[in-house]
């Protein structure tokens, strides 16, 4: 399993990191019980502060994705309900590949569809707890 | 006691003649992290670093590193043993080999870790019967690393690591601090490269002429820094924007540039409350930051 972060993306790289564990557990790239890498390894790989890694398994324990044994590191979660959430995926890219088309078929160009998906993202996220 | 702070300066100040070198610098690095130190050429970091260290007197204030006075001699020296430093020349005895060197900085350090000295020298494949002066830029620094790194420091400071090195060097430097950082020791770095500094770094200081414009988490910084520009069909209404998070406003005619530190999501209300006939947000990063913080133009007065 490859992580990857972008520095200079607007969002914070512990989120990143988090969309991405989670994303791999929904779409069940990550199973129940199989482990993720140590902080110290993870860090190293991504090139990235270990307190971004520790944060993103912080929360990722706390909402019940994975679950950490010190000293032996961390694990996906045995959880239920992962099925529907990978079919609700595909249903959403589907959709959204759908829409895409309707908006170039309308004249608007790939970089200005990105733009309006950016520009609305960045308000649709839900409030994030401050990091200051 | 400041047991939360690695470094913590008060007005802290050097001047040469009538040169002020760094002027009232309050700097606050936490523990257990990874702080970047940015700046131009000539802004001051290696003067704040090496009144840290103790290397050069302030002219005013005060500070403590790893919670010791740096103007007291015993608590200095009590610091300088629990706190390593990696130069801007990465300066050693060139005569030395790589193995003479190790054993010369080891024989000052009563809490060396022999082990670490080995894990090190085998995972910077540094050959030790090679002298100093013949290694190359990349190589030295992996020595001043391994003389710094194998006392485990509290706090590792470095001068501007990544100067001179190739991208290879450069990867395997970043490596080898974010793991330093993931073992305990805090670290604190000075560059003027904000790609590195945006990778590794937990928080960001930015000095300029000799102050500090800027102390920010990245992470701060990326989910709320954010540039909103926009367009008006009539006269830009300027006085709307007076509002929290708004750090600046430029305008060009119609359209007007807002660059937020908070509350983005207000100024956009505010903006479409005024009418406006197009509004774009996207975030900011380091380098938009850095160069909205920093004077451009050349300093003229030198020491």
């Amino acid at each position: 399993m490859r992580f990857q972060v972008n520095p200079s993306a607007g969002q914070p790289l512990y989120l990143q990191l988090i969309q991405q564990v989670r994303h791999a557990i929904e779409t069940g790239v990550l199973q129940a019980g199989e482990s993720l890498p140590g902080v110290r390894v993870l860090a190293q790989e991504l090139v990235m502060s270990p307190n971004t890694v520790v944060k993103a398994y912080d929360e990722l324990e706390r909402d019940g994705w994975i679950d950490i044994r010190h000293g032996s590191g961390a694990f996906v979660s045995a959880r239920r309900g992962m099925k529907p959430r990978a079919d609700r995926l595909r249903t959403a890219q589907a959709r959204v590949r759908a829409l895409i088309a309707q908006l170039q078929a309308d004249g608007l160009s790939g970089e200005e569809v990105q733009r309006l998906f950016e520009a609305e993202l960045v308000f649709a996220q839900p409030i994030q707890r401050r990091t200051r | 006691m400041s047991d939360v702070w690695a470094i913590d300066t008060d007005r802290l100040s050097k001047r040469y003649g009538t040169f002020d070198a760094v002027r009232a610098v309050d700097l606050k690095v936490a523990r257990r992290g990874i702080t970047g130190f940015l700046g131009r050429n000539g802004a001051g970091k290696s003067t704040t670093i090496k009144m840290l260290l103790g290397m050069i007197r302030p002219t005013s204030g005060a500070g403590r590193v790893i919670g010791r006075r740096i103007d007291d001699r015993a608590e200095h020296l009590e610091m300088r043993r629990r706190v390593a430093y990696v130069a801007e020349d990465k300066q050693t005895y060139a005569y030395m080999t790589v193995a003479q060197m190790i054993r010369f900085t080891r024989s000052f350090y009563a809490d060396w870790r022999p082990d670490l000295e080995r894990r090190l020298l085998d995972e910077y494949a540094l050959p030790p019967t090679r002298r100093v002066k013949a290694l190359s830029k990349g190589m030295r620094t992996k020595l001043a690393l391994l003389l710094a790194l194998a006392r485990r420091p509290e706090l590792l400071i470095l001068d501007e690591p990544s100067e001179g090195l190739d991208p290879v060097s450069i990867e395997e430097l970043l490596q080898t601090l974010v793991a330093t950082a993931a073992d305990g020791t805090t670290i604190f770095f000075s560059s003027h490269q904000i790609v590195e500094v945006e990778r590794i770094a937990d928080r960001v200081c930015i000095l300029d002429q000799g102050r500090l414009v800027a102390d920010v988490s990245l992470d701060y910084m990326r989910q709320e820094y954010r540039r909103i520009t926009i367009g008006f069909a009539g006269e830009p209404p300027m006085a709307a924007f007076r509002v929290p998070g708004v750090e600046h406003v430029r305008a060009s005619g119609r359209q007007i540039d807002v660059i937020a530190s908070a509350n983005a999501q207000a100024i956009v209300e505010e903006a479409r409350r005024a009418a406006a006939v197009s509004v774009e947000v996207v975030p900011i990063g380091l380098r938009d930051l850095f160069l909205e913080k920093v004077q451009h133009g050349e300093r003229d007065e030198r020491p």
